[in-house]
């Protein structure tokens, strides 16, 4: 096990390095900073001065190198706008775009595993038709789209969910977040469904495909032939099969869904780290986009660790491959 | 069936023969579990597929029956059958499986769910395929014991211990908390034969348990069943492609050919005076007592598709005694001794 976390972080490493690579040339290549930077009507002299504070004047693998070991040390350059560190900036947002995401992933889950089963149980029936219809909506509608109807249904014409901001916040191991009061719940709700609705389509496909293979194996036969109750062999002898392609596939898409969260924190006005870096966009404020970036990768990266470690727990076989390698 | 033909006819040379020639066919006897004329049928796409279409047999306590017939002849079908296990789009159509006395087609869930795994077990054709990747043996054994009996979870571990020791395997508290792909398909057999025995049941459906063992274990494990069956009762049905295996194991036998059984009877009479054309070629049509002991014999021709199969005796077409009369439903002929074939022309003289 151990052995192969080792390898899994060396592995990281050198896919951060390569990201940082990417990002840094990336950006640069995109414009001149000097041009957005530095007012039009300044002289020559002042220009060149603002280039040599920035270290624009070097080589750009010098550049780099100042980039790389400032970043090391957690400095990710300064907002152009707000004066402050990009990578607290990011930092400050960082907790609402996680609570949105990880609320998306909670009830594409809970709800998703559920209805996939049961479509996978039970193929032909009206129900599991519905549900792989509604599925098929989830996959094809976009975002944004679901999200101003959201609003347009549940907030102006019932009136019963508010469709901006975060609402009320309390405190939880001193970061913000708004699952625990009642109005931060409500404000929660419908941007959470909006960015779950993606990915609740992706796990009652996954949770029906593998059910419905899994169902069929001689393992699950023999299950029933010795007597088993039908609830412990789908929640035990079923579920614990199709948990591990789910448990990979959504993992994977978590990164995807804190990218993806951009659109809806857009439409909802959830001041988090999307809202952000789309305000950074228009206002090119450099830092604050690369610091994105760069944060955004390594949080790929780590997502991806830990999802390989649960699929080790969850499927011994690949366990086994590791302690012989 | 000509009435001339009963003096040439082979006769089992005790009382039992007295029997022979009855006009009403017996009904199949056993004590453990009579099925009769059961039908499981697939109804899939392409059409119906009769995989069991009118088996009947009976097996008492403690007997031990080979069931045997070539790749698709309904015989694992037959065994998910009489456990209620038949996954849609097959189901059982007609007939009845009566065990201990009690009627188990059309047996509501929760009842079939108390006898399955406990008093009818079942061992499954692939050891590879059955037992479930992701769980540890222990947890496979251990929900076994405890769907039918309030125990505690160490006594339910104790117990799984016990029986894995019985077929064999050494070590048990370590294989216990393995993985199935930990084990050899052999020892993946034998938890699965672990796993019947668990709750000793009365009737065991051993799916060709052996086949994927060597030698030495195959003779353990067919002298553990004997022995079983034996002392504790147990009635035992055995499914084969092996007749060593039948011949050196089995009381009885049960042919099947295309969802039907086309001959069955005690063992050593079948398999040394074979009466259906069948199991004649079967067994070879050199004389010799020592044909039992061998295995089956390649009979040319292939077995006939079960979708859409025309009525008339299903061997027909590879039939060297078919005739014109062959078209229509064969009788079952009854000679005594639960020994019966269904066929117009069965041989007489054994093989010759
Ligand atoms: N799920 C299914 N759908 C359609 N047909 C099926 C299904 N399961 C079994 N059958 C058919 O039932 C017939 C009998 O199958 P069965 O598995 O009982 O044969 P078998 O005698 O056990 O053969 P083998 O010796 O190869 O195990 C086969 O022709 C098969 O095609
Ligand atoms: S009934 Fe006719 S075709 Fe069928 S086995 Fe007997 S002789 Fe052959
Ligand atoms: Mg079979």
């Amino acid at each position: 096990m151990s052995v192969f976390i080792t390898r899994r972080i060396l592995q990281s490493l050198v896919v951060v390095f390569v990201m940082s690579l990417l990002v840094f040339f990336g950006v640069n290549i995109v414009g001149d900073p000097v041009d957005m930077l530095i007012n039009p009507e300044a002289d020559q002299e002042d220009i060149e001065a603002a280039i040599r504070a920035l270290g624009l004047d070097r080589p750009i693998h010098e550049q780099y190198w100042y980039f790389l070991v400032n970043a090391l040390k957690g400095d990710l350059g300064k907002s152009f706008i707000f004066a402050e560190p990009a990578l607290k900036l990011i930092l400050q947002r960082m907790p609402a775009t996680l609570e949105l995401a990880f609320a998306a992933m909670f009830l594409a889950v809970v709800i998703g595993i559920p209805l996939g089963v049961f479509a996978g149980l039970r193929p032909h029936s009206k129900v599991s038709k519905t549900i792989m219809a509604g599925s098929i909506l989830g996959f094809s509608l976009p975002t944004f789209w679901v999200g101003l109807m959201f609003i347009m249904i549940f907030a102006v014409m019932l009136g019963w969910l508010p469709s901006t901001g975060r609402g009320e916040t309390t405190s939880l191991l001193g970061i913000q977040v708004s699952f625990l009061t009642l109005d931060g719940l409500s404000h929660l709700l419908l941007p959470a469904l909006n960015l779950a609705l993606f990915k609740m389509s992706l796990v009652i496909r996954l949770a029906r495909a593998g059910t419905r293979e899994v169902a069929l194996q001689d393992y699950i036969k023999f299950a029933r032939a010795k007597g088993l109750s039908p609830s412990r062999v789908v929640l035990v002898h079923v579920m614990k099969n199709i948990l591990i392609p789910v448990v990979t596939v959504l993992g994977l898409e978590l990164g995807g869904v804190i990218a993806f969260a951009v659109v809806t924190e857009t439409v909802f006005a959830w001041p988090g780290m999307g809202k952000l870096l789309i305000d950074s966009i228009q206002l090119l404020d450099r830092p604050v986009v690369v610091a994105y970036l760069m944060i955004t990768v390594l949080m790929f990266i780590v997502i991806n660790l830990v999802v390989d470690i649960l699929y080790s727990i969850l499927d011994p076989r690949v366990r086994l491959k590791d302690v012989k390698s | 069936m000509s009435r001339d033909g009963r003096e040439t006819r082979y006769e089992p040379a005790d009382a039992c023969a007295s029997a022979a020639g009855a006009a009403a066919v017996t009904r199949p006897a056993g004590d453990t579990l009579i099925v009769e004329d059961l039908q499981t049928w697939f109804f899939t796409k392409a059409g119906v597929v009769k995989a069991v279409n009118g088996v009947s047999f009976g097996i008492s306590k403690g007997e031990v029956m080979g069931l045997v017939g070539e790749s698709g002849s309904g015989k694992s079908v037959t065994g998910f059958s009489v456990l209620g296990i038949v996954d849609p789009p097959g189901e059982i159509v007609g007939g009845s499986i009566r065990f201990q006395g009690r009627e188990l087609v059309g047996l509501d869930e929760i009842a079939m769910r108390q006898i399955r795994g406990s008093r009818i077990a079942m061992i499954f054709q692939d050891p590879m395929m059955t037992l479930n990747p992701v769980l540890r043996i222990d947890t496979q054994m251990i929900e076994a014991i405890r769907a039918h009996a309030r125990v505690s979870r160490a006594a339910a571990y104790a117990r799984a211990r016990e029986v894995l020791l019985k077929v064999g395997i050494a070590s048990p508290d370590e294989r216990l908390k393995a993985y199935p792909h930990q084990f050899s398909g052999g020892m993946r057999q034998r938890v699965a034969i672990a796993i019947a025995l668990l709750n000793e049941p009365d009737l065991i459906i051993a799916d060709e348990p052996t086949t994927a063992l060597d030698v030495t274990i195959q003779a353990q494990i067919l002298y553990e069943a004997q022995k079983l069956c034996r002392e504790t009762g147990t009635a035992l049905i055995w499914i084969t492609h092996d007749l060593t295996v039948v011949a050196g194991l089995a009381d009885r036998i049960c042919v099947m050919y295309a969802g039907r059984d086309v001959e069955q009877g005690d063992v050593d009479a079948v398999l040394d005076h074979p009466m259906h054309p069948y199991t004649f070629g079967l067994i070879g049509s050199v004389p010799s007592r020592n044909r039992r002991g061998r295995p089956l014999h390649q009979i040319p021709g292939m077995t006939p598709s079960l979708l859409n199969l025309p009525p008339g005796c299903a061997f027909r077409a590879r039939c060297d005694r078919a005739s014109d009369e062959c078209h229509r439903e064969p009788p079952v002929l009854e000679y005594g001794c639960d020994r019966r074939a269904r066929c117009f022309h069965p041989h007489f003289e054994g093989p010759s």
